[in-house]
């Protein structure tokens, strides 16, 4: 078994941005990431973040996330990263086991960070297995990470941010919209990416879901019917459009499972999202030294995310004795920043949910 | 199936991949996985469920959901959505469980 200063799972900009800080510091971090590629969600976002200036709003994901890679070039003496491997364990004595092709290991750290994001919602809906039916994110994937189109003819269902984003960019990859629905009576995400797709000619129905899939070996068409108040399909307002890509974004959950085999308390808060690791102010688990940020703490963006990670980075490198110049101010302002994000009326739910977890005083 | 016009991206043309899909050459490029390569040339169905057997193709993209999995040089369970493509790979599809092996 290796012994590792402080370990980092996940390197989206949660723990990308806990790296720096910790290495900053002059701590030794080991970073793991079971992707190829490291960045998390950012390594598919071509659109400019809306958030916070000081948290690169306007730049483009893609360009945040090179910008943080950029960061860590100075500290390579005291950053290992293991790429492709995958955290399958956590175990009580600050012990995680790796899975990294046909190899297992296991490392030994003296504090650690869990940045693991998030992993989209699926939808039931008869048919909801078959090829064609991905995760919005995931059709983001393939296109912005990797040039492939996923069909011709999409049907998004949901739309948050996530939903009305993907469809713009399905529209930059030259692929046809047929619709975009939405259970609600009405959009959840921005008005300005609404917008946006209103003008290409992009259907935005809402009080409307899915209700079905057809196909035999992969989509062929959708059936989509009207819902009341409580989303309840209202039989014979059925019609059919003929796609071959169901695109689901109904949000997504926290990945703390690690959390929760290591012991820490996990609890379910819908307004975050769902099991999430019950934290202190300075995101700090409830097992001494393991710290979690980002997504996985409650679903929120990729600014509030950063934030958290330079702050456990600061916190844990503090525990370990690199002592941060001037600490207490620094985690002032962070968490003053924190709040800021969290103030605008999109921002209500989050409010609601981290009030839920008491001794949370972000 | 691949994006040739985009307003923000480009994909510049990248090194060739042959790799054999149930016995057949297919080819992908650099910078792919095995997923995307596969949906690049068609394939859709990677998976299937385990009792029904129903064709699966990928959910996620980010090796979390396991809807992907698939026999790659006789390793079963390999999520191909998060596995870069080889030159060479011998890719099939997975029909059971999958069997622990010993790499040694
Ligand atoms: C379409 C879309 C548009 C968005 N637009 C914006 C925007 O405009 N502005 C904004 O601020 N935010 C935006 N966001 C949100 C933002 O991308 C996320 O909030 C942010 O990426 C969360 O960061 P994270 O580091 O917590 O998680 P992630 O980015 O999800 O990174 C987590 C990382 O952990 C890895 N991981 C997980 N489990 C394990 C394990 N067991 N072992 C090893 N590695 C593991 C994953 O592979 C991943 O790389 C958008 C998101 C999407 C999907
Ligand atoms: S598609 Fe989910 S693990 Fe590959």
């Amino acid at each position: 078994m290796t012994h590792v200063e402080l370990l980092i799972i996940g390197a989206g900009p949660a723990g990308l941005q806990a790296a720096l800080s910790a290495l900053e510091a002059g701590a030794h971090v080991t970073l793991i990431e079971r992707s190829h590629v490291l960045g998390g969600q950012l390594s598919k976002q071509t659109h400019k973040f809306f958030g916070s200036q000081k948290q690169h709003a306007s730049k483009r994901g893609i360009h945040i996330m090179t910008l943080l890679i950029d960061a860590l070039k100075p500290y390579q003496d005291r950053l290992t990263i293991h790429l492709e491997t995958h955290v399958v364990s956590f175990y009580h004595d600050y012990v995680v086991g790796c899975s990294q092709g046909d190899r297992y290991f296991k490392l030994h750290a003296k504090a650690i960070i869990v940045a693991t994001g998030a992993s989209e919602k699926a939808l039931p809906f008869e048919n909801n297995d078959l090829p064609g039916v991905y995760a919005a994110g995931a059709v983001q994937t393939l296109m912005n990470q990797y040039g492939v189109k996923p069909g011709h003819k999409v049907l998004m269902v949901g739309s948050g941010n996530i939903g009305l984003i993907v469809s713009y960019q399905l529209l930059q990859a030259g692929i046809e919209v047929v619709a975009l629905v939405e259970a609600a009576a009405q959009i959840s995400g921005y008005l300005v990416h609404a917008s946006k797709l209103r003008r290409l000619g992009v259907p935005i129905l809402t009080k409307t879901s899915i209700k079905g899939a057809q196909g035999e070996h992969s989509v062929t068409s959708a059936t989509l019917w009207d819902v009341d108040d409580a989303w309840q399909g209202i039989p014979g307002s059925e019609q059919t459009v003929e796609v071959d890509t169901i695109c689901i974004s109904v949000g997504l959950s926290p990945l703390s499972d690690l959390l929760a085999q290591a012991g820490a308390k996990v609890t379910y808060i819908n307004e975050l999202g769902g099991f999430v690791p019950w934290v202190n102010q300075d995101y700090e688990t409830t097992i001494p030294r393991v710290f979690a940020c980002g997504d996985v703490t409650g679903i929120e963006e990729a600014s509030s995310a950063m934030v958290e990670g330079q702050m456990v980075g600061l916190l844990a490198a503090n525990q370990l004795g690199h002592v941060p110049e001037d600490l207490p101010t620094r985690i002032d302002a962070l968490k003053a920043e924190l709040k800021t994000l969290r103030m605008g009326p999109h921002a209500k739910k989050l409010r609601l949910g981290y009030a839920k977890m008491e001794g949370h005083h972000v | 199936m691949r994006i040739e016009h985009h307003p923000i991206l480009t994909f510049s043309k990248k090194e060739p991949i042959t790799f054999l899909y149930e016995g057949k050459p297919v080819q992908g490029f650099e910078g792919d996985t095995i997923a995307s390569a596969l949906h690049a040339a068609g394939v859709k169905a990677l998976s299937q469920s385990i009792h029904l057997k129903r064709p699966r193709g990928f959910y996620c993209a980010i090796g979390n959901c396991a809807s992907c999995n698939m026999v790659v040089n006789g390793i079963p369970n390999t999520r191909t959505c998060i596995t870069p493509l080889k030159e060479g790979m011998v890719i099939t599809h997975q029909t059971n469980l999958g069997v622990l092996y010993d790499p040694r």
